[in-house]
């Protein structure tokens, strides 16, 4: 029995099979409809979410199986004091799948250890969430049609935003990439992730608070929203959160075939008039979620189609 | 200075000068009701100065433990007075329960009974990790 708690887990060849399966779903949906009929997701959300939530609930349906939720942690036993642990067993007895966003890092792997079923890490804090990456390894995919020979620029909040950290991981064991971080000084990637994934694998990297600088180089523009809720200090939020908002004049000397991305919810730093740009490419994003999604519960589930 | 030989027990060998008391006290020996000797800067071929302590009783010790707070020591065991087995103890790939994550949004801050499991990413530069949330440990 698998889970998926953190992007490091899966190889290249599995992250190829899940692409390979998500495209099979996009091309032949019906083949799919009734693939997980009989099965039960069950998705445990403490800590708001909408799309996450919904793209996994949508992803099941989508299998023909059926789905029991949680969303939000007033209204479950986890404000009674009861454990992630307990929990975890609890739910196992109800499902088949457990899909788990908790505001604590490292809840999803507590809950993968006690639970007798697989359990998909769909957010951890600002730790890990690995199917936002399979996401965005998707859209890349079908976007630009390969995954390696690309510049890619990560803009924003760089220190909190788990998705970033989740896809330079995923993105440093390909060949021919290059990041280039746009952040503030108080939002760039921690140390850790610099020095054990990005020079560990000798992945060429520039670091700038200039934006306009360098979008003209860039395949992949990976916008990212200032998240309110990682701060501690309103203060601080305050002051950084309208850092860096992109304009349709910012895409002046960028190339044609850039692609823009974004895990969403966006806030306002991506400006309303991109959206028809063809570049944008955060909504096509959200449907390869869902898919990758179908691809994933394929997999933990062991259902061969 | 003499120290007698101990006829059933363990000695703890070629401890970095300093640690003895660490030691001692990591591996709860105070607890203990048999002797034990601390054995501090004895002169050494290979470490210049070392501590060393014996415990007259045949008892479990932590190696994690050991292994984590001073890579190099060796564990002996006596039996009826002789040597039967001697252990070089290095870094642990895991240790539980020895340090514990400071990181306010780990899960541990919140669920007390969770064991604190650290694993080892970086042997060269001593670099542990939490298994919940990947925050470094605080190297003593």
């Amino acid at each position: 029995m698998r889970s998926l708690i953190d992007i490091k887990e899966l190889s290249t060849e599995e992250i190829n099979e899940l692409i390979a399966v998500a495209t099979d779903i996009i091309e032949n949906p019906k083949k799919y409809s009734e693939a997980c009929y009989g099965k039960i997701l069950a998705t445990l959300f403490f800590e708001p979410s909408t799309r996450t939530r919904l793209s996994f609930e949508s992803a099941m349906c989508s299998l023909g199986g059926k789905v029991i939720s949680v969303s939000s942690a007033d209204s479950c036993s986890a404000s009674k004091g009861e454990s992630v642990a307990d929990t975890a067993k609890v739910v196992s007895c109800y499902s088949d799948i457990i899909a788990m966003r908790h505001p604590k890092e490292g809840a999803p792997l507590v809950a993968s250890m006690n639970a007798s079923v697989p359990v998909i890490n769909a957010g951890d804090g600002g730790h890990n969430h690995p199917t936002q990456t399979l996401a965005d390894l998707l859209t890349i995919h079908r976007e630009l049609g390969r995954l390696d020979n690309l510049t890619i620029g990560f803009c924003g909040d760089l220190k909190f935003g788990r998705t970033v950290h989740s896809l330079i991981t995923a993105m440093s064991r390909y060949t021919g990439i290059k990041f280039v971080l746009i952040s503030p000084e108080e939002l760039k990637v921690p140390s850790y992730i610099k020095r054990d994934v990005i020079k560990k694998n000798n992945i060429e990297y520039v670091q700038t608070t200039d934006f306009e600088a360098v979008i003209p180089e860039l395949d992949i523009l990976y916008m990212t929203r200032v998240q309110k809720e990682r701060f501690f200090n309103e203060e601080d939020y305050l002051r950084l959160k309208d850092r860096y908002i992109l304009t349709p004049d910012k895409l002046e000397f960028a190339k044609p075939e850039l692609k823009i991305l974004h895990p969403l919810p966006r806030v306002n730093e991506i400006a309303v008039a991109i959206d028809d740009d063809p570049r944008a490419c955060y909504f096509k994003q959200v449907y390869y979620g869902r898919i990758m999604r179908m691809s994933l519960i394929l997999k933990l589930l062991e259902v061969n189609v | 200075m003499n120290i007698d030989s101990i006829k059933n027990g363990i000695v703890i060998d070629h401890i970095t000068a300093g640690k003895g008391m660490m030691i001692y006290r990591l591996l709860g020996l105070e607890k203990l009701d048999c002797s034990i000797a601390i054995i501090k800067n004895v002169n050494s071929r290979k470490l210049g100065k070392k501590d060393i302590i014996k415990v007259d009783s045949d008892i479990d010790i932590d190696i994690d433990a050991l292994g984590y707070i001073d890579p190099g020591v060796t564990v002996n065991t006596i039996k009826d007075g002789v040597l039967v087995d001697k252990r070089n103890i290095s870094l642990p790939e895991t240790i539980t329960n020895v340090i514990f994550c400071k990181n306010p949004r780990c899960i541990t801050t919140t669920e007390q009974e969770l064991p604190h499991t650290f694993v080892l990413t970086d042997k060269e530069n001593k670099v542990y990790r939490c298994i919940y949330c990947e925050t470094k440990a605080e190297t003593k």
